[in-house]
């Protein structure tokens, strides 16, 4: 099913917490709505539940207007946080309970509700209590509960935010294959960008209740909108260089160094940060972009990562571990044309 | 360091056991009372240990002095009907002030508790007032109409219910569950430990209910059992003997309601009233 959603606004008080938010989720895609905390996508995802009334905006399930349809009629399945599992009820009850409030027979609920264990993997826990099961298994039999009743569109609110890190990489992945299997549309909120990098098709991306950016996960980070975006994404975080452009050269705060840059975008004079992704920085001597010091290095296996010093600005880069370096040595820094951006210092939008 | 704590372990229990004995040994001493032959009851120095356990004769000469049957019976549908009356109006309340959202919650809520602080004598009069406009004086009916609703069992209950988290009402709406059904299927299955105390507290202050009973019974056949014993004592003169027996069976199905529900009461009393 698709979603359509337009202008939607939430206001607590004063406070607003999603403003003019307009999106599509297609059919059968699985859409990470990211921020950091308090960014409204838990509220967005509230709203596309019904649990919260919107202040303005539609909502469309396909060409259906659900924006003052009650929850329990827009056929979703929601899985909480805290998963919300009732801790009196066997896992094949709890899984079962959408059908007993529509009055399926209990034979042929239980029936159903044997499938979607198998589907979530906890078939052979039926009888047990949720607080007998561990953290991944009681998600499971959320979801489960969640897919039941067949729903239209799958929410999932921060699905893995309370599971340990070996758990949570499982998990995931076990989301994406129990999506493909369904084929349900699907939208999970989360906060980690490497989860929603990881598992979805689509990344929605915002901050104080705006959106910055939706695309797909690599178009994300290889084409951020804005520097909101480019510092929200990638691990280490993307360094932020400042300075301006002169004579067509972004030319460093401290007038340390300079580099010639083809973008015809820019304004003589422009105040500017360059966005550097750790891996977007190689080691050359002659033709090379900026000169700098080692402050520190760090071993990480396959490669190194090291803290440079470029004027009076540190940066944080990947380098092959082909190259021996001390610290305090002098290096030349060329950087690679993909991973490397330049935003506005005032609006932050990419130029 | 070991041997320090042994011996403190060896003091606290010694206090608890002697708190333990000095409070079972009047129930002990009416029960084993209610057994002893008039011998064994005026002997110096007392007798502990009566020498027939099978010595029934004093519960019966005690059933056969006053209609102690017809006191139990009016007790006991006295407190069933209270019990599941209250306990029913208690569950709503509570569910109301906990979860569905309406004008002045918070302010009717706040009121109640301080209604809390009237003392139960000072609504004796007013209560008698009303039931006797209404004709109830000398009935059964008016010893459960007064009590039908608390407003302290309400405040632990909600208490309870407020701890439920918000997600389980919310999963339970989506899936179509309607505010009746997610209470009793949801909501009072867990809330099972907070619920048997409340209804057990009722219970027992129900069945012990003397002042009231007092005010408004009358006629010796809608008498319930505390106020049959205090009745007893002078009924059947002054043998001590049977009004022990007469009390033992006061009591018993208290202790033995006890004894099955114990487990909860005290999860339930911790669980439920701290917070709030």
């Amino acid at each position: 099913m698709q979603v359509k959603i337009e202008h939607l606004t939430k206001r607590f008080g004063d406070f607003t917490a999603v403003e003019d938010f307009n999106m599509v989720f297609d059919d059968g895609k699985l859409v990470a709505l990211l921020g950091p905390s308090g960014c409204g996508k838990s509220t967005i995802l509230n709203m596309l539940s019904g649990i919260l009334p919107s202040t303005s905006g539609k909502i469309y399930f396909d060409e259906t207007d659900v924006t003052n349809v009650p929850p329990q009629d827009r056929g979703v399945g929601l899985v909480f946080q805290n998963y919300a599992l009732y801790p009196h009820m066997s896992v094949l009850e709890n899984i079962a309970f959408p059908l007993e409030i529509k009055k399926v027979p209990k034979e042929e609920r239980n029936k159903k509700a044997e499938e979607m264990a198998r589907l979530v993997h906890v078939d052979q826990y039926l009888h047990r209590k949720p607080k007998e099961l561990s953290g991944g298994q009681q998600q499971r039999v959320a979801i489960a509960r969640a897919l039941i009743k067949q729903p239209r569109l799958l929410l999932l609110d921060e699905p893995l935010s309370n599971l340990d890190a070996r758990l949570r990489l499982e998990m995931r992945e076990e989301i994406r294959r129990i999506q493909l299997e369904t084929g349900v549309t699907t939208v999970f909120v989360t906060h980690d960008q490497e989860e929603a990098m990881s598992i979805s098709d689509k990344i929605v991306l915002m901050k104080n209740g705006v959106l910055q950016q939706e695309a797909g996960p690599q178009e994300l980070y290889d084409n951020p909108a804005n520097l909101f975006v480019a510092n929200f994404l990638g691990n280490p975080p993307i360094n932020n260089l400042n300075g301006y452009i002169k004579d067509g050269y972004f030319v460093l705060e401290d007038e340390s160094g300079k580099i010639k840059i083809n973008n015809p975008n820019v304004k003589e004079g422009q105040q500017v940060v360059m966005g550097i992704r750790a891996e977007s920085v190689a080691i050359k001597d002659g033709d090379h972009d900026f000169e700098a010091t080692v402050k520190q290095r760090y071993t990480m296996g396959k490669e190194e990562l090291a803290f440079l010093n470029i004027g009076n600005q540190t940066i944080r880069v990947y380098l092959s571990s082909d190259y021996e370096f001390k610290e305090g040595e002098t290096v030349f820094v060329k950087l690679r044309d993909k991973g490397v951006f330049l935003f506005d210092k005032e609006t932050g939008v990419q130029i | 360091m070991k041997n320090n704590d042994a011996v403190k372990k060896f003091f606290i229990y010694l206090i608890l056991a002697l708190g333990g004995i000095i409070m079972i040994f009047p129930f002990y001493w009416m029960i084993s009372g209610s057994f002893k032959t008039a011998a064994e009851y005026n002997s110096f120095p007392p007798v502990w240990i009566p020498g027939n356990w099978l010595n029934f004769d004093n519960f019966t000469k005690a059933f056969e002095q006053a209609p102690l049957m017809k006191y139990f019976l009016n007790s006991c549908i006295v407190t069933f009907s209270s019990v599941t009356i209250n306990g029913f109006i208690t569950i709503l309340a509570a569910f109301g002030f906990s979860r569905l959202k309406f004008k002045g919650k918070e302010a009717v809520f706040a009121l109640l508790v301080a209604f809390m602080m009237v003392p139960f004598e000072m609504q004796v009069i007013t209560n008698y007032q009303t039931v006797a406009r209404l004709n109830l004086i000398d009935t059964l009916p008016v010893l459960v109409i007064p009590f039908t609703s608390s407003i302290f069992y309400t405040y632990i209950l909600k208490g309870f219910f407020d701890t439920v988290p918000d997600s389980l009402y919310y999963s339970a709406r989506i899936d179509g569950a309607s505010n009746w059904k997610y209470l009793w299927r949801v909501m009072v299955p867990i809330a099972r430990p907070s619920l048997v105390t409340i209804m057990l507290l009722n219970a027992i202050a129900s069945w012990n209910s003397f002042m009231w009973v007092q005010l408004v019974i009358n006629s010796d056949r809608n008498r319930t059992i505390p106020l049959g014993i205090f009745a007893f004592v002078s009924d059947a003169g002054s043998d001590p003997k049977l009004q022990l027996a007469a009390a033992t069976i006061a009591v018993l199905p208290m202790i033995i309601l006890f004894l099955f529900a114990r487990k909860y009461i005290v999860s339930g009393v911790s669980r439920g009233g701290i917070k709030g």
